[in-house]
C-alpha cells in the first residue's frame, strides 16, 4: 500500500524545479521500503527453504513455526528481526541472515503474556553469536521488568566458533540474566534439538527443562569428544537424549513425543504458573465439587501395613478433575511432585510413592522434591505434602554419596518455605523423614493424619530391637511399641497433627484450608540469602 | 404387617414395585388365607454367608429385612469389601486364594462356631454344592440354607442326575454316563458319541470346566484344560462327555420346594447368550416359550423335585432346540446368579423363601399365584476386555463407580463400591444390572439407557459388548441361541459401528468439549488485567481423527450454545450442561438429550468419550497443528510382534515351551490362570524362543513380557 503511494507521488511530482530532487528522495524511500520488505522476507525464510526442509525431515519444526503454535493466534510480537551478526572473520561478513539464529519476542498463551526466544537451527545451526545472546538478554530484561515468564525453545549447535570469545561472553550474559530472573519470573526451557557445551547451563539454571523425545539432546561434551578422550562409543541419544535425562540424570523434568505435543503441553503447563513472584497464583474456573466427600479415598490404604499402594490414586482423587501435571515422572519415582488444581487454584503436590522403594527418601528423591518445593515457595504456590515415608534409605552407597547433605536440602527447602503448607500423613511417618516431610515442626500450617497414620521414630520391629536389646520377650515389647506408636494418637495428643481425619473428607478440608490460608503472611528474617547445603 | 414388609422390600428393589402394586391383592388374599404373617414367623437368629461379592450383599439385604443377624466371611483380598461392611459381623478366614479361604470348609466351620450362627447361606459357587460341607453342618445342628446333602450329591453328579431325571420322566440328552479316565479314553468315547462333544467337569457348573471338542485334537486339549479347571474350581477333576446339541437355546426353570412336599415352578429364564459357556445376558420370560411348553417344562421340573424329595430353591436347566424339544441339562441345587429376573417378573423374594423353607415353613404361595409381570433383563457386567475373545479378565481399582439407580425400574446387584478392587482371585463379576419393563421392548430400552448411565472407571468392562448385543436386530427379534455371540460377531467383538450421523454427533461433541476446554483455559477467576488484550474465542476450525477417518469441523459459540458443523450435519449443543468433572454428560443436542461420558481429556487433543456404551478415542487438532503435523515425518513405532505380553494379570499355571525351542504360529506356549479361568497363550508368529521370563507359579500383570521370540 505504502509503496504504491510512493509510486504515485513520483509520477505526480512533475514540477520543474524540484522534480529531480523529488524523484531522488522518492526513489530512495522506495528503495528503503523494498529493502525492509526484502529483509523481512529473508528473516522469515531463516536459513532458506532447503534448510527448512531438512529441519522438517529431522522431525523438527522451524523456530517460527514453533512460536506460531505455542502462542495464541496472531499474538506474537517479534523483536530485533533486523539484527545481524557482527563477525567479519572466516568470510562471515558475506553470510548474514536478518535476525541471526534466534527469533525473540513476546506473545500470549491462553491470554497471558509470555516472552519467548526460539533458536533457529536453519541459521548457522542455531549457533550462539553475540547478537543472538543480546537478543535473548533483551527480552529477558523486559520479562523481568514486566513480570512475565520466559520460555526458551532451544535448538542450537553451540557457540558460534567463528566469533570466538564473543560468543562465550554471550553465554555468560544469558546465564547472568537467568540467575537474576530466577525466583522473579518463571523460566522454562524446552529442548527441541541439540543443546551442547556451555549452552546447557542456561536450561539447567531455569526452573523447568523439558525435552522432545528422539530429536533433542543435552550434553557438555559430545560423542566425538568422548570418543577421542576416553575411547567410549556412544550415540548422542544414548549420551544425552530425553530418556537419559528424564530417567537417569534428572536433568530434564519431562519429555514429550514430538514438537507439536511438546508445545501444546507447554501451553497447558503455563496455565498452572503465576506470571511472576509478584503476581497471584492463577485460579481457573472449576467444575469439580470442592465441598463433598470422596469415598474412593477410604480404600486406598491396604489393610496390611507393609503392602504397597499407588500414591497417585490418592493424588488424583483429591485434585480437581484428576488433572495432575507430574514433574519428573520417571526420575526418583519414590517421590511424586507436580502441579494440580484444588478448587481451581494451582497447588504443588509432593508425595511419597510407597509403590517404589517403599516410598523412602534417598538422595535423588530429596533433591527432586527440594527443588520443586523451592520453586513453589518462590512463586507463592501452596504446597500439599502427602506423607507415607518409612525413613531415609539406609545403605553404604547412600551414606558415601552424601545422603546427609542431600536430605538436608529437602529439610532446608521445607523449613524455609513461607507459602501455605498442608500435610496429610496417610500412613508411615518415621524418624528424620517425618520431620523433613513438611511437619508441624517446620512451620506446617495444617497437618492431618489419616486413621492409618503411624508417627514414630522408627518401625516397631527396629525400635523394639534397640530398646530391648538382649531381652527375651522382644516380641511382646514390640507389641507394646506398636500399641503406643503405630497410630496417629501419640502425635495428635502432642498437637503435632491438628486432626485425625476420615480419608474421604481430605479433599474438601484441603480446599477449605487453602481458602483460609490465602491471606497467610509469614516472612523469614531479612538476609542476603540463606545457605542451602548444595 | 404385610404392607410394612412390602414397603421395606420396595426400597431395596424398585423394579418389583410395578409387580407389587399390581399383584398386591393376590398376595394379600393368599397370605391372609394361609393365615401366616411372615413377620411373626419364627426365623433364624444369625446367618453366616459363606460367600463374597454381590451374592453375599444380596443375601445380607434380605436377611436384614427378615430381622436375621448377618455374618460375613472374608479373605485378605476382601478385607475392605462391601459385603464385609454390610454385615453385622465379619470373620477373617484366610489368604486371598479361594481354596484357602472361601472353599476351606474348616475355616468356614470355625467361623460358624465362633459366631454362633444358626444357619449358613452358601450363595452360589464356592461351597453351595459341597455335600461334605452340608453333612458337617447337619451334624453340628447348623441349618444349611439349601437342599439336603443327598439332593446336592445326586444332582451335583452329572451322571447320577441324568439317571434320576430319566427315572422322573424328564427328557435327557444322549451321552456317555461314565467318568473319563485319561486322554485316550476321552478321544475314544468322543468318537463313539460322535463330534461335536462336550467335555465337562462332573462336579462342575456355571460353565467352568466345560469345553467343546470338534475333533480328536480339541478333545485332547479340552480334556487337559477342563480337568485343570475342574480341579482348581471344584477340587474334583472327574470329567464326562456327552453329545453337544448345536445352536440350542438355554432355558431354565426356577422352582421352589418346601419340606412339606409342595413344589411350584416360577417360570423360565432365557439364558442363551453365553460366551465360553458362561451366561452374559438373561431374561424372563423367554420369547420362545408358549404356554404349553412352559407348562410341560414346569411339570417335568416339579416331577424331578418330587422324585428327589427336593426342598429349597433350585433350577432345572434345559437345552431346547428349534422344534421346542427340550432336554434336561442339569439341576442347580442353589440360588442362581440370574435369579433376580425371576424375582422381578414374579415379585417373589427367592432368598426370603429359601430362609423360610430352611426354617421348615410351608410355601405361602401356590402355583396359581405365579404370574408373569412384564419383562426383566439381566446384563452381567464383568471386569473384562470384551474386545479380546468376548472378554478376558481385567483387574484394577474402581476409582469412580456409580450405578444408574436414578432410572426407575433398575435394580443393580453388586458387591463393589467406589474404591473397590477387582482382584485376580475371584470371578470378575462387577455387578448385575436388572431392568424391568412392561414388555420386552421397554426392558431393552431401559437396559440400554442404564448401561449408558453406568459409570465405571479404572477397570476395563464389558458394557460395550452388552449394549451392542441389546442393539442387535437378532436380539430384538428374540432369535437367540447359545451360539449367538459367534454368529453375530464371527470376527470377535470389534466395537460398535456408528451410523454416519451418530459418528458426526460424536465428533461434534468432542469438538465442542475441546472448544469449551479452551475457553476455560483462559478463564482465570482472579486475573483480569489480560482480558482486554486477549481475543475472546468464538470460532474454531478443527480437524478430528477418529480411527481411520478424518473430519473437518466448524464450531462457533453463539448465545449460550455451541453450533457445530460436521459435513452436512449441524448440531446445536447447549453449553449449560457441559461439565468436565461430572461422570455423565447429558447434553442437549438439537433439542434431544444424549448421554456421553468423558473418560479422559488431554491438551494434545486426545478426548476419550463413551457414547452408546462404547469407548471412542478422538484426536482433535486445530488447523495450525494439523499443518505442522503434516510437515514432519510420522514417528515409527518400535513395536515388535516378537514379544509375547500377558493379556491380563494372572498366575502362570504351566509353561509348555522352553528357551531355544522353535515354535510355530499359533502353538500353545503357556497357560495363565486368571479369575479361576485357564487361558492359553499362543505364539503370534513362528520363531525361536529367545527368552522365557516366566515359571510355573509366577504372578504376572497385564502387559508383562512373558516370552520373547527371536
Amino acid at each position: 500500500m505504502l509503496l504504491k503511494n510512493f509510486y504515485k507521488l513520483v509520477l505526480r511530482s512533475k514540477g520543474p524545479i524540484n522534480s529531480n530532487r523529488n524523484v531522488e528522495t522518492a526513489a530512495h524511500s522506495i528503495k528503503i521500503f523494498e529493502k525492509i520488505k526484502q529483509k523481512r522476507q529473508e528473516a522469515l525464510r531463516g536459513g532458506g527453504l532447503e534448510r527448512i526442509e531438512n529441519q522438517h525431515k529431522k522431525g523438527k519444526l522451524t523456530a517460527r513455526e514453533r512460536i506460531d503454535l505455542f502462542c495464541d493466534d496472531e499474538s506474537f510480537v517479534e523483536y530485533d528481526m533486523f539484527m545481524e551478526h557482527t563477525c567479519t572473520d572466516f568470510g562471515m561478513d558475506k553470510r548474514k541472515f536478518p535476525g541471526d539464529s534466534v527469533v525473540t519476542g513476546h506473545g500470549l498463551v491462553n491470554g497471558r503474556p509470555v516472552f519467548i526466544f526460539s533458536q533457529d537451527a536453519t541459521v548457522f545451526g542455531g549457533s550462539l553469536s553475540s547478537v543472538h545472546a543480546r537478543k535473548i538478554c533483551k527480552i529477558m530484561d523486559q520479562a523481568i521488568s514486566v513480570g512475565a515468564p520466559v520460555v526458551g525453545l532451544n535448538d542450537s549447535g553451540g557457540a558460534r566458533i567463528q566469533e570466538g570469545v564473543e560468543s562465550l561472553a554471550g553465554y555468560a550474559d544469558i546465564f547472568q540474566k537467568n540467575v537474576l530472573a530466577s525466583g522473579v519470573i518463571p523460566q522454562i526451557s524446552l529442548i527441541m534439538g541439540p543443546c551442547a557445551g556451555g549452552a546447557v547451563y542456561s536450561p539447567a539454571i531455569t526452573d523447568f527443562t523439558f525435552m522432545v523425545e528422539d530429536t533433542s539432546c543435552l550434553f557438555i561434551t559430545g560423542p566425538d569428544v568422548i570418543k577421542s578422550v576416553t575411547n567410549e562409543d556412544v550415540t548422542s541419544q544414548e549420551l544425552g537424549g530425553s530418556k537419559v535425562h528424564t530417567e537417569v540424570s534428572g536433568v530434564a523434568h519431562r519429555s514429550f513425543e514430538n514438537d507439536i505435543d511438546a508445545l501444546l503441553q507447554l501451553r497447558e503447563f503455563m496455565g498452572f504458573l503465576p506470571q511472576s513472584n509478584q503476581s497471584p497464583v492463577p485460579i481457573r474456573a472449576c467444575d469439580d465439587a470442592c465441598d463433598s466427600d470422596v469415598p474412593v479415598l477410604e480404600t486406598v490404604i491396604p489393610p496390611v501395613t507393609t503392602a504397597p499402594y499407588d500414591m497417585l490414586d490418592i493424588i488424583l482423587a483429591i485434585v480437581d478433575e484428576r488433572d495432575f501435571f507430574e514433574i519428573m515422572p520417571k526420575y526418583a519415582r519414590n517421590i511424586i511432585v507436580g502441579f494440580a488444581r484444588m478448587n481451581g487454584r494451582t497447588v504443588g503436590i509432593v508425595a511419597n510413592q510407597p509403590k517404589v522403594a517403599a516410598g523412602c527418601l534417598d538422595i535423588n528423591a530429596s533433591v527432586k522434591a527440594a527443588r520443586f518445593v523451592r520453586f513453589c515457595d518462590a512463586f507463592n504456590i501452596s504446597l500439599i505434602t502427602l506423607v507415607d515415608v518409612p525413613g531415609f534409605l539406609p545403605g553404604v552407597h547412600q551414606e558415601h554419596n552424601g545422603c546427609i547433605r542431600h536430605g538436608a536440602k529437602l529439610l532446608f527447602a521445607y523449613a524455609e518455605a513461607t507459602v501455605p503448607k498442608l500435610t496429610v500423613i496417610t500412613r508411615k511417618a518415621y524418624g528424620g523423614a517425618y520431620i523433613t516431610s513438611s511437619s508441624k515442626h517446620l512451620r506446617g500450617d495444617v497437618n492431618y493424619a489419616w486413621p492409618s497414620a503411624e508417627v514414630a521414630v522408627m518401625g516397631a520391629k527396629s525400635a523394639a530391637s534397640v530398646l530391648y536389646k538382649g531381652k527375651s520377650n522382644v516380641d511382646e515389647l514390640e507389641k507394646e511399641y506398636i500399641d503406643k506408636f503405630t497410630s496417629p494418637f501419640s502425635a495428635a495428643q502432642k498437637g503435632y497433627v491438628d486432626d485425625i481425619i476420615e480419608p474421604r473428607t481430605t479433599r474438601w478440608r484441603l480446599c477449605r484450608d487453602l481458602d483460609l490460608l490465602e491471606t497467610k503472611k509469614l516472612t523469614n528474617p531479612p538476609k542476603k540469602h540463606g545457605n542451602i547445603p548444595l | 404387617m404385610v404392607l410394612k414388609k412390602l414397603f421395606v422390600w420396595r426400597s431395596s428393589c424398585t423394579c418389583c414395585n410395578i409387580f407389587r402394586e399390581k399383584f398386591l391383592h393376590v398376595q394379600k388374599r393368599h397370605l391372609h388365607l394361609s393365615g401366616v404373617l411372615e413377620t411373626n414367623e419364627a426365623t433364624f437368629k444369625k446367618v453366616l454367608i459363606a460367600n463374597r461379592g454381590e451374592i453375599a450383599c444380596r443375601i445380607i439385604r434380605t436377611a436384614k429385612k427378615m430381622g436375621i443377624k448377618t455374618v460375613a466371611v472374608y479373605s485378605v483380598a476382601d478385607s475392605q469389601a462391601k459385603h464385609v461392611k454390610m454385615a453385622d459381623e465379619a470373620v477373617f478366614i484366610g489368604p486371598s486364594s479361594a481354596i484357602e479361604s472361601y472353599l476351606n470348609v474348616d475355616k468356614i466351620l470355625e467361623a460358624v462356631r465362633k459366631t454362633n450362627a444358626d444357619a449358613v447361606h452358601p450363595g452360589y459357587g464356592f461351597l453351595s454344592e459341597n455335600r461334605e460341607f452340608v453333612k458337617i453342618l447337619e451334624s453340628e445342628n447348623v441349618v444349611f440354607i439349601g437342599p439336603t446333602a443327598d439332593a446336592i450329591c445326586r444332582m451335583g453328579d452329572k451322571l447320577e442326575s441324568k439317571r434320576t431325571a430319566l427315572a422322573a420322566g424328564v427328557n435327557v440328552i444322549p451321552g456317555c454316563d461314565r467318568i473319563v479316565k485319561d486322554l485316550h479314553q476321552c478321544v475314544r468315547i468322543s468318537r463313539d458319541i460322535g463330534y461335536p462333544v462336550m467335555i465337562k467337569a462332573s462336579a462342575g457348573g456355571g460353565g467352568k470346566g466345560m469345553r467343546v471338542a470338534r475333533n480328536d485334537q480339541e478333545a485332547r486339549e479340552g480334556f487337559l484344560l477342563a480337568s485343570q479347571e475342574a480341579k482348581s474350581g471344584f477340587g474334583d477333576d472327574r470329567l464326562l462327555i456327552e453329545k453337544y446339541v448345536e445352536d440350542p437355546r438355554h432355558i431354565e426353570i426356577q422352582i421352589l420346594a418346601d419340606t412339606h412336599g409342595n413344589v411350584i415352578y416360577l417360570n423360565e429364564r432365557e439364558c442363551s447368550i453365553q460366551r465360553r459357556n458362561q451366561k452374559v445376558i438373561e431374561e424372563a420370560p423367554s420369547v420362545f416359550l408358549d404356554k404349553t411348553t412352559r407348562r410341560a417344562m414346569g411339570v417335568q421340573s416339579i416331577s424331578l423335585c418330587k422324585k428327589l424329595k427336593y426342598f429349597s430353591a433350585g433350577t432345572i436347566e434345559f437345552l431346547i432346540d428349534k422344534h421346542k424339544n427340550f432336554y434336561f441339562l442339569e439341576m442347580n441345587t442353589r440360588l442362581q446368579v440370574e435369579h433376580p429376573v425371576t424375582e422381578c417378573t414374579t415379585g417373589i423374594d427367592l432368598v426370603e423363601q429359601m430362609f423360610r423353607i430352611a426354617k421348615g415353613h410351608p410355601l405361602n404361595i401356590s402355583q396359581e399365584d405365579i404370574g408373569i409381570n412384564g419383562w426383566a433383563i439381566e446384563t452381567r457386567i464383568y471386569a473384562e476386555d470384551p474386545y479380546k475373545s468376548f472378554g478376558l479378565p481385567s483387574i484394577g481399582r474402581l476409582h469412580e463407580y456409580k450405578e444408574p439407580h436414578h432410572i426407575p425400574g433398575v435394580r443393580c446387584d453388586s458387591g463393589v463400591e467406589e474404591g473397590s478392587k477387582i482382584s485376580m482371585y475371584y470371578d470378575p463379576l462387577i455387578s448385575k444390572l436388572i431392568c424391568h419393563g412392561e414388555n420386552r421392548q421397554e426392558a431393552i430400552e431401559k437396559s440400554i439407557k442404564a448401561l449408558d448411565s453406568y459409570v465405571i472407571r479404572g477397570i476395563t468392562h464389558n458394557i460395550p459388548l452388552l449394549r451392542d448385543i441389546l442393539m442387535q436386530d437378532q436380539y430384538k427379534k428374540g432369535s437367540l441361541s447359545t451360539s449367538f455371540l459367534p454368529e453375530v460377531y464371527p470376527e470377535g467383538f470389534k466395537g460398535l459401528n456408528l451410523q454416519e450421523k451418530e459418528k458426526h454427533k460424536l465428533v461434534g461433541v468432542g469438538c465442542v468439549l475441546f472448544a469449551a476446554n479452551q475457553v476455560r483455559s483462559r478463564n482465570f477467576l482472579n486475573i483480569f488485567e489480560f482480558k482486554k488484550r486477549s481475543k475472546v474465542l468464538q470460532n474454531w476450525d478443527l480437524h478430528v481423527i477418529l480411527g481411520d477417518e478424518v473430519f473437518q469441523v466448524d464450531v462457533s459459540d453463539c448465545n449460550g450454545r455451541f453450533v457445530c458443523k460436521v459435513d452436512e450435519n449441524v448440531f446445536n449443543i447447549d453449553k449449560s450442561n457441559i461439565n468436565f468433572a461430572k461422570p455423565i454428560l447429558e447434553l442437549n443436542i438439537n433439542g434431544e438429550i444424549n448421554i456421553f461420558q468423558i473418560l479422559s481429556k488431554n491438551v494434545t487433543g486426545v478426548f476419550e468419550l463413551i457414547f452408546y456404551g462404547n469407548n471412542y478415542k478422538l484426536k482433535i487438532l486445530s488447523q495450525k497443528a494439523v499443518k505442522y503435523f503434516s510437515l514432519i515425518p510420522k514417528k515409527t513405532n518400535n513395536y515388535k510382534a516378537n514379544k509375547i505380553k500377558s493379556p491380563m494379570s494372572g498366575l502362570v499355571k504351566s509353561v509348555l515351551c522352553s528357551e531355544g525351542d522353535s515354535v510355530l504360529d499359533g502353538q500353545e506356549l503357556c497357560v495363565l490362570e486368571a479369575m479361576k479361568m485357564q487361558n492359553l497363550i499362543v505364539a503370534p508368529s513362528s520363531g525361536k524362543i529367545k527368552e522365557l521370563n516366566i515359571e510355573v507359579g509366577d504372578k504376572v500383570s497385564a502387559g508383562d513380557v512373558l516370552i520373547q521370540l527371536e
